[in-house]
């Protein structure tokens, strides 16, 4: 009875589809944090994939194959990351992998994807995802280090040569911190404080008071909420007027809230996705965030964040893959989303290469400014 | 090192270091009542401010009458606790009961993450939001009534326990159980009246505390830890030994991320902690314990 009901759906699901798809369907497999402690990350990621295997399916799907994702909750916990990835593997046998939500999951899944020879785009941001290169991997977020140059190059433009830097104690403040050590000499800066917080700190007077004893010409805190909005706040109580940029850890409206006033002014690098609206008409990510926000806003209710981005471009990029080879075998579609190039997506214009399994660079960043509550690009 | 520098460490010091007096103050006097740590008491903290801005946002009051609900919750909650899941394990091992209590922490803290998020709220600032110049160091007016309520919260356990007959009759079962039930002394409801005080003081500072520092479901933990630090520093068993100790632990943390480093922040307190009770296991201002025979 079971098994004729199940097999009563499938048929219903292949006719509500409207195609006839030819021959087996293509299985793409994705590790996702919908629940846990990144699911403020993670179901964006999920919905986001809900949605384009809808949309893929309805106008044709992928070399007039189905298009089939098959999505596991890790929970935010590696064990079950790793468990999720060797069932997609070795029991569903996906010809690709998108995955995992958080930089650790996707380490601790990465290798077995390599090992059965089946590629992997991360939605992950740690540059050692893809530093490096291990030839099955691929990532679509940008990595820290390309957040840090286009802060320092707008810090150039501004004429800031001292630089002091406030990070964070966790694994995305110190994954920063390396990055700002190593690139603020490098770009011809001077370093003057070099700044530490708790990631449950709640008064940051004390390194505020230290680093304005350096009068540095220029503050950069790294750090993901709540941290970065009591140092706003602090800043805002010191009456330290010097400029503070923010990483792109706290891209979001809630940091707003949590500042207040005191986020007033504050810069910081933006993926354009959160800024589409301000971006010019003759931009060639343009088009694709306006629609890929009024589908996802319509659809869910809720506002379009870039972690769901990072989903949107990895499928979409194996969807390319694929068509540029005509094949889904899994050695295929691996060598050829290394020679993906120019392809327009929600986090920026891919270049990928046998050497760049990222294949953006800070471009795909603008520097906005926080007034009024909201983000204003201050500089394409 | 200029003086504004110093002097702003000392007030954000102070600040932090309040709440850690009035959690301490909260751990004391339930030790004294009951010879249990409470380590729910972070957790009185952390539902002082995450219920003020529940009920500021929900039922749309301002911003005082949602801090006196959010006070009068959380002292709810420490009289239910007692009743729920002390009093019927009277007599059981102190180390059960306590055990207990860390069961309530999480409990409370589950609970407050399934109905009010994970997320991180702040309340505004109860009067004023420019900050003051002071000898060359910023004061935010909220600091200023942080250590005032502060002290207020102080004076008025003094008088609650020097010239109240709930206060002296709550003394008394500190000092000998047995005598004080003797007397007529009831000491179930002098129990229940210590975790109510508790409750109540660590919500004020939860409040209090909460347009400086912001919080979520999760901030109980550290302030439990710290305050317990401050007990220990202060010496068990004495309130205003503890609310001392929180003072000076807070001063000391942002002396010390300020003039050695900030890496180290939180790591103070708890060295602190080992010293005072390799050298002096009673704290500061305890008195050693006499064992009678």
């Amino acid at each position: 009875m079971k098994k004729i009901l199940a097999g009563l759906i499938v048929a219903l699901l292949c006719f509500s589809a409207g195609q006839a798809f030819a021959g087996e369907s293509i299985r793409i497999g994705a590790v996702v944090s919908v629940t846990g402690a990144a699911s403020f990350l993670g179901e964006p990621e999920r919905n986001t994939l809900i949605m384009l295997e809808d949309q893929i399916n309805a106008s044709g799907g992928i070399l007039g194959k189905k298009l089939e994702i098959i999505i596991y909750d890790d929970e935010t916990e590696v064990n079950k990351a790793v468990l999720a990835a060797d069932r997609l593997i070795r029991r569903d046998r996906v010809q690709a992998g998108i995955g995992g939500t958080t930089s650790g999951n996707t380490l601790a899944i990465m290798n077995n994807f390599a090992r059965a020879g089946v590629p992997l785009v991360s939605m992950a941001a740690a540059e050692r995802i893809v530093n490096p290169i291990n030839p099955w991997i691929f990532k679509t977020p940008q990595s820290d280090r390309h957040a840090v140059t286009r802060i320092l190059k707008h810090a150039r433009e501004q004429g800031h040569e001292r630089i002091a830097i406030i990070t964070v104690s966790d694994g995305f403040g110190q994954a920063g911190r390396e990055v700002l050590r190593e690139l603020v000499p490098e770009m011809g800066f001077t370093l003057v404080a070099d700044e530490i917080f708790g990631p449950r700190d709640t008064d940051m007077t004390s390194q505020l008071t230290r680093i304005r004893n350096q009068s540095p010409d220029a503050v950069i805190c790294w750090g993901t909420n709540p941290g970065p909005a009591v140092i706003a706040r602090n800043r805002q109580q010191l009456r330290l007027d010097v400029p503070l940029y923010m990483s792109h850890g706290v891209a979001s409206r809630r940091f707003i809230e949590l500042a207040g006033s005191s986020a007033e002014g504050l810069l910081l690098p933006l993926g354009r996705l959160s800024v589409a609206e301000q971006i010019p008409e003759d931009h060639p990510q343009k088009e694709l965030l306006t629609n890929y926000i009024n589908d996802y806003e319509s659809r869910f209710n809720a506002p379009v964040s870039s972690f769901g981005g990072y989903a949107w471009d990895a499928l979409m990029l194996i969807k390319e893959a694929i068509e540029m080879g005509q094949s889904a075998e899994p050695r295929d579609i691996r060598d050829n989303l290394e020679k993906i190039q120019g392809f327009v997506g929600t986090g920026g214009i891919f270049n990928l290469s046998p050497q760049d399994h990222n294949g953006l660079d800070e471009s795909s960043f603008v520097m906005a400014e926080i007034r009024d509550q909201d983000w204003i690009i201050v500089s394409e | 090192m200029d003086l504004g520098s110093i002097l702003q460490y000392l007030i954000s010091g102070l600040t932090v270091g309040s709440t850690y007096g009035l959690t301490a103050l909260g751990f004391t006097i339930i030790f004294n009542a009951t010879r249990v740590i409470n380590f729910a008491q972070g957790e009185f903290v952390m539902m002082g401010g995450m219920l003020a801005v529940f009920f500021m946002a929900s039922l749309e009051v301002g911003l005082f009458p949602a801090i006196f609900l959010a006070v009068a919750c959380t002292t709810l909650t420490g009289v239910l606790m007692e009743r729920l899941a002390i009093r019927p394990v009277q007599g059981a091992n102190v180390i059960n009961i306590i055990i207990i209590t860390i069961g309530v922490s999480i409990f409370i803290r589950g609970v407050v993450m399934i109905f009010l998020g994970k997320d991180t709220f702040v309340l505004p600032p109860f009067f004023g939001t420019e900050a003051i110049e002071f000898l060359g160091a910023a004061v935010i007016p909220q600091s200023i009534w942080i250590l005032l309520i502060t002290m207020f919260v102080l004076a008025g356990l003094r008088f609650f326990f020097n010239n109240t007959i709930f206060g002296k009759a709550m003394l008394a079962c500190s000092f000998e159980q047995k005598a004080a039930h003797l007397v007529g002394i009831s000491v179930d409801r002098m129990v229940m009246i210590s975790f109510a005080i508790s409750a109540l003081v660590g919500s004020i500072g939860g409040v209090i505390l909460t347009p400086v520092t912001l919080t979520s479901y999760d901030v109980g933990i550290l302030l439990g830890l710290k305050g317990f630090a401050a007990c220990i520093l202060g010496g068990l068993g004495n309130p205003f030994g503890a609310a001392a100790g929180g003072l000076i632990i807070g001063v000391l943390e942002s002396f010390g991320a300020g003039f050695i480093s900030s890496a180290f922040k939180d790591a103070f307190a708890f060295i602190i902690l080992l010293v005072i009770l390799f050298v002096k296991p009673s704290g500061i201002f305890g008195r050693a314990e006499i064992e009678r025979v």
